[in-house]
């Protein structure tokens, strides 16, 4: 046996003729921080709800706490925390009641259950709203709710679903410092996501998957190590001209991607290559200079757009 | 550390689930209480009174005054309305509207105890409807006989048949467009006018006693007036009756914690 929470080797799912898994490999160890980036259709949520022993595996070996879902989904269940992509509270009940009832859900009595409630209030920044009924919050108040709910039974390994689709950008900011905040109390934690900066910022490791594949694996910046140049000049000429241009940009960069609004030049010096091409007297409309990112990793992986 | 036990989850995670249900129920406690106390107050002071006077006029129904006979049926059709609406909202609820079901399912919960569970607490309700129900009855003197009380456990039965049929059809539904309007005006409605509620089925020609004969309220009626007054129904008759509604609880559920389970599970 392997030490890993989580091992899994050519794990598939079919819905009739859609492989919606198509045999990945992975392993995930304790403490970990694993992600899947991938855009909506990739697999992920597949992945995660037979991981979540809650949806069967067509073919494939899996074991989660050296346990096989297919035979012990109750057992596996009771050290998952389970944060689903859409919020599945009960809205009638209040922020507390949500927390005690989930916590029966694990067997666990009602005098532990109520000594950990003001803990993952505090933890989730809902300690006044604990006899609010659910109706009544924030979207981003429900997720955080979620979260905490999910940690009631002190799970093993914390498993997030697309946490901060929908989110505005300052929900998001508090729900990355709370996940933050678990990874350092070792948490493992897997996560799902279509935005490469949640996965930079929360991923020790990830996986990039699409159309059921996994393309690469590795640390973040491993990935953008591997797959991209330090910086990229993004460029714009105007839409028709972009294409023209392209044949002339080429010989300059390293990579070149065109994207319908714009071109992408890779190199390890950006500011050095629009000198470059400003010396060839190119001048374009406008001019980015950034750093590469996982957009950039899965584009070259792909071909396409991580947000499409 | 917690203390996760999984042997106390896989023997009470469905009262659990049922606790669950009651927690949101009391929200609406006031609401339930004052449906329970109007719903039959409005049909006996209507039914019962009304046409009551004109067919006690003429010496009743079966040798009883006309309360009487309506009562049984009258406890059975509320205990039917109540368990249904019960299991069917919280089916779509928990399925479609608000997901409850996925979170439940990702906690060492079984299918089959979400859907136990949502059934037994069904019954919880339908029970405090029921005795309220009986007490208007006791009240408008629609209780005569010293085994009149025995109505409440005989429109139990036909409440937990349709709970159980309800359950298993409400979890079919993907799509509510017209599942309300069906349960409501082809299932509900005809149920209470052709199951014997209001005179006994047999005044009907029999191609239309057959309605009757499909219908968890003419078996529990049956069985009501069978307990609560001279009603004569033969050894055979009866046994049918709790046969029938045996079978609907027993099928309604066993297909529940298929359908539950098959939908959970994708």
């Amino acid at each position: 046996m392997t030490k890993s929470l989580i091992h899994a080797r050519g794990l598939t799912k079919t819905y009739g003729d859609f492989v919606a898994v198509d045999g990945i490999d992975f392993d995930v160890a304790k403490g970990e921080s694993f992600g899947f980036l991938g855009p909506n259709g990739a697999g992920k949520s597949t992945t995660m709800r037979i991981i979540g022993a809650t949806s069967v595996r067509t073919s494939g070996t899996l074991t989660i706490l050296g346990k096989d879902p297919e035979v012990n989904g109750p057992q596996i269940r009771a050290h998952l925390g389970v944060v689903p992509q859409q919020d599945n509270l009960d809205v009638e009940l209040t922020v507390s009641e949500n927390i005690f009832i989930y916590g029966r859900y694990f067997g666990l009595s009602s005098s532990f259950i109520n000594k950990k409630i003001p803990e993952l209030l505090e933890f989730a920044q809902l300690e006044e709203k604990k006899d609010t009924k659910v109706q009544a919050l924030s979207g981003g108040m429900k997720r955080r709710l979620t979260i905490a709910r999910s940690l009631v039974s002190e799970p093993d390994i914390l498993m997030l679903d697309e946490p901060t689709t929908g989110l505005d950008p300052q929900a998001r900011h508090i729900l990355w410092d709370r996940l933050f905040r678990l990874k350092e109390q070792g948490v493992t934690l897997l996560i799902t996501t279509h935005y490469m900066d949640e996965a930079e910022q929360l991923c020790d490791r990830l996986i990039v998957m699409d159309k059921g594949k996994i393309m690469a694996e590795n640390s973040p910046a491993q990935l953008i190590k591997d797959y991209s140049t330090k910086e990229v000049l993004e460029v714009r000429f105007g839409s028709d001209k972009n294409h023209e241009m392209v044949e002339i940009l080429r010989p300059l960069a390293e990579r070149i991607e065109v994207l319908p609004d714009r071109i992408l030049l890779y190199a390890e010096d950006g500011e050095h290559l629009l000198e470059q091409i400003a010396a060839k007297g190119i001048h374009p409309n406008t001019s980015l200079v950034r750093r590469s990112s996982l957009e950039d990793v899965f584009l070259r992986l792909t071909g396409r757009s991580l947000v499409e | 550390m917690s203390t996760i036990n999984i042997r106390k989850v896989s023997r009470f995670g469905t009262l659990h689930v049922a606790e669950a249900r009651i927690r949101n129920m009391a929200k609406w406690a006031g609401i339930i209480f004052f449906a329970a106390v109007i719903n039959p107050t409005l049909y006996l002071v209507s039914i019962g009174i009304g046409v009551g006077s004109l067919i006690d006029a003429n010496k009743g129904v079966d040798g009883v005054s006309y309360l009487t006979f309506l009562a049984p049926a009258l406890l059975a059709s509320a205990a039917i309305q109540g368990s249904s609406d019960e299991v069917i909202f919280p089916t779509m609820a928990g399925f479609k509207w608000e997901r409850t079901f996925f979170g439940m399912r990702s906690t060492p919960i079984t299918a089959r105890q979400i859907s136990l569970g949502l059934f037994i607490a069904a019954m919880v309700r339908t029970s405090v409807s029921v005795v309220i129900y009986w007490i208007a009855l006791y009240y408008f003197g629609a209780l005569e006989s010293s085994t009149a009380w025995l109505a409440m456990p005989a429109a139990l039965f036909a409440g937990a048949a349709m709970a159980a049929v309800m359950l298993a059809l409400a979890g079919k539904i993907e799509k509510e467009d017209f599942f309300f309007t069906i349960v409501g005006r082809f299932i509900m409605i005809p149920m209470f006018l052709f199951s014997g509620t209001f005179y006994p089925l047999s005044q009907m020609p029999i191609f239309l006693q057959f309605f009757g004969w499909l219908s968890p309220l003419w078996h529990a009626t049956e069985i009501g007036r069978y307990l609560t007054y001279d009603y004569p129904v033969s050894g055979p008759a009866l046994f049918m009756h709790f046969f029938v509604l045996s079978a609907m609880i027993f099928i309604g559920l066993t297909a529940s914690f298929r359908i539950f389970a098959a939908r959970l599970e994708k």
